[in-house]
């Protein structure tokens, strides 16, 4: 199977400072692949590279079988590209944003037209479709800017943070409909930071930390490859946690302490639970959950902030 | 239709939404100035200007001027906006169009702006029986060449600047100057010959000079010909920069 984009060797350098380092990609037709990482990590580099926007600096980037550096234009026919930051068109219409972007693809107006009706039903603002776009939500902005990037019915979608500072109702409706394009056959290719995001829509996703692939595999492989099966949280009611870590030792596989609590990796998160309390130590509170990408994200990328 | 030609279409849906105020605004504002400058000043200078009553004389320098000024209104807000504020630019750019069509697509309807506002001020000039010469069909053509050769260095330069700030400076420094001393209200030679060399370098006064032969039917002589390939050559200047700007800008 060809992959819809192959990477070897990128490198993208912006006057010394080098976003991206050198990172091998394939995402195959139909999937779901995901950029996952830090502000910095380079993931919004990668993604103006394969929406052909911005040349690399260095590598192979092929897209739909087609060299960025020479095919541009007609590669970008197949894209659609939803920005991190929206960029519609403020004074027009809902409508309009879509027709007017559409022929730029060379679309006919009658088709635009239909294709934007049919895009506006789907992503619910058919009743808003003769509005102006300036007093919108947010979440009603992000909606038409995804419904425009499906304009030209690509092949691939590249998805900016699809969600981020939208509301939890706006980002289920989004998510939702993201998965209908997935079931229709269309590869997604996002960026995101919430790692729910990343469970619920990618197949396949890399964790990019400094212009590097830290990790790559589904959600479920990196939890199992760099976490454990389960996480115990405890909190005890002292100002320095790391007084306990001593004595929690040996109980999970690793212990890591923070300033706020103190948890514990573990196959089995009921029993180092169970064996905590036997030692005598009383967590103020205990909570034992599954662990999920968050833990492997920030296992990799460290919990230091990034600005 | 070429690339750039849907580009053009995009700027025309939205001026869709202000054509009726920019229409009228396209008439009043000319019917102003002809009874400010023309009548109202105009009943001062006695003998008119090199033996043309003030009126006739004024009209075609309002009427460059006013292809430059439309041309300026459309090349520095807009432009900076597109980059800066709604980001349509770099929306065009995830298209499959090239740097090249954004920008065409766009001095092409900035010079359909200078167009419809010099046929309406045309209009209100015929009425006052300012047009002595069937030459004046040759200023249309004559004001989008001028508007051009400003939109597009002033394109360039609004690609450049990052805050409005600097597009107030334009216009204090650059363009009111220009506006002045280009041979629109009074002749040139008025002026003391460093800044009679400074209306010569600009576009402006060779687009007055041009209009004012045109409408007169006066023989602009050999010169002309010069005046028209020095105004292309800000044509092609400003589009040279532009594109080296917008490519900085979209493809980086």
């Amino acid at each position: 199977m060809t992959s819809l984009i192959h990477a070897r060797g990128l490198v993208k350098r912006f006057d010394g400072f080098t976003a991206v380092a050198g990172i091998d990609v394939d995402v195959q037709a139909g999937e779901a692949f995901g950029f996952l990482g830090p502000n910095g990590a380079g993931k919004s580099s990668t993604m103006r590279m394969i929406g052909c926007v911005s040349p690399p600096t260095e590598g192979t980037l092929e897209i739909l079988g087609l060299d960025p550096r020479r095919d541009g234009p007609a590669i970008r026919a197949r894209l659609g590209v939803c920005p991190q930051t929206d960029n519609l068109d403020p004074e027009l219409t809902v409508r309009e944003n879509l027709t007017t972007y559409a022929r730029f693809f060379g679309i006919p107006r009658r088709t635009a037209r239909a294709r934007a009706d049919e895009l506006l039903e789907f992503v619910q603002l058919t009743e808003r479709a003769d509005a102006r776009v300036e007093p919108l939500s947010g979440g009603m902005k992000r909606r038409v800017t995804i419904a425009r990037a499906l304009v030209n019915e690509p092949d691939i979608v590249l998805l900016d943070e699809p969600t981020t500072g939208l509301d939890p109702q706006a980002r289920h409706l989004v998510w939702e409909r993201l998965f209908r394009l997935k079931k229709q056959g269309v590869t997604l290719v996002l960026t995101t930071h919430y790692m729910d995001e990343a469970e619920q829509l990618c197949d396949r996703l890399v964790v990019m930390d400094g212009g590097r692939i830290a990790a790559e595999g589904s959600p479920r492989d990196l939890i199992e490859r760099y976490s454990t099966r389960e996480v115990v949280e405890l909190r005890f009611a002292t100002e320095d946690q790391s007084a306990y870590a001593d004595k929690l030792d040996g109980i999970a596989e690793r212990v890591e302490v923070l300033p706020d609590r103190v948890l514990l990796y573990t196959d089995d998160g009921d029993a180092a639970l169970a064996e905590a309390q036997g030692r005598a130590l009383a967590p103020a509170s205990a909570l034992v959950r599954r662990s999920s990408l968050e833990d492997v994200f920030l296992h990799l990328t460290g919990r230091t902030l990034v600005d | 239709m070429t690339s750039s030609g849907y580009v053009l279409e995009y700027h025309l849906v939205n001026y869709r939404r202000t054509w009726r105020g920019s229409v009228l605004s396209s008439l009043v504002l000319p019917l102003l100035t002809v009874l400010g400058f023309g009548l109202g000043v105009g009943a001062y200078v006695n003998g008119g200007v090199d033996g043309v009553a003030y009126l006739d004389w004024i009209v075609p320098g309002l009427i460059a001027s006013t292809a430059v000024q439309t041309a300026l209104g459309e090349a520095t807000w807009p432009v900076l906006s597109y980059f800066e504020w709604n980001k349509m630019y770099f929306a065009q750019a995830s298209a499959p169009l090239r740097v090249t069509d954004i920008l065409g697509g766009h001095l092409a309807f900035m010079a359909f702006r200078v167009l419809t506002a010099v046929a309406a001020f045309l209009l209100i000039a015929a009425a006052f029986g300012t047009l002595h010469s069937p030459w004046a069909l040759a200023v249309p053509p004559l004001a989008v060449l001028a508007g051009l050769a400003v939109a597009a260095p002033v394109t360039a330069y609004s690609a450049f600047v990052t805050t409005d700030s600097y597009l107030a400076i334009l216009f204090r420094f650059a363009v009111l100057p220009m506006s002045l001393f280009s041979g629109v209200f009074f002749p040139v030679e008025s002026l003391p010959v460093a800044l009679q060399w400074v209306a010569y370098a600009l576009p402006l006064w060779h687009a007055v000079d041009l209009s004012r032969a045109a409408t007169l039917g006066l023989d602009p002589g050999s010169g002309a010909l010069f005046q028209v390939l020095y105004l292309l050559l800000w044509c092609v200047g400003g589009w040279l920069l532009a594109s080296w700007r917008f490519r900085a800008r979209l493809v980086v």
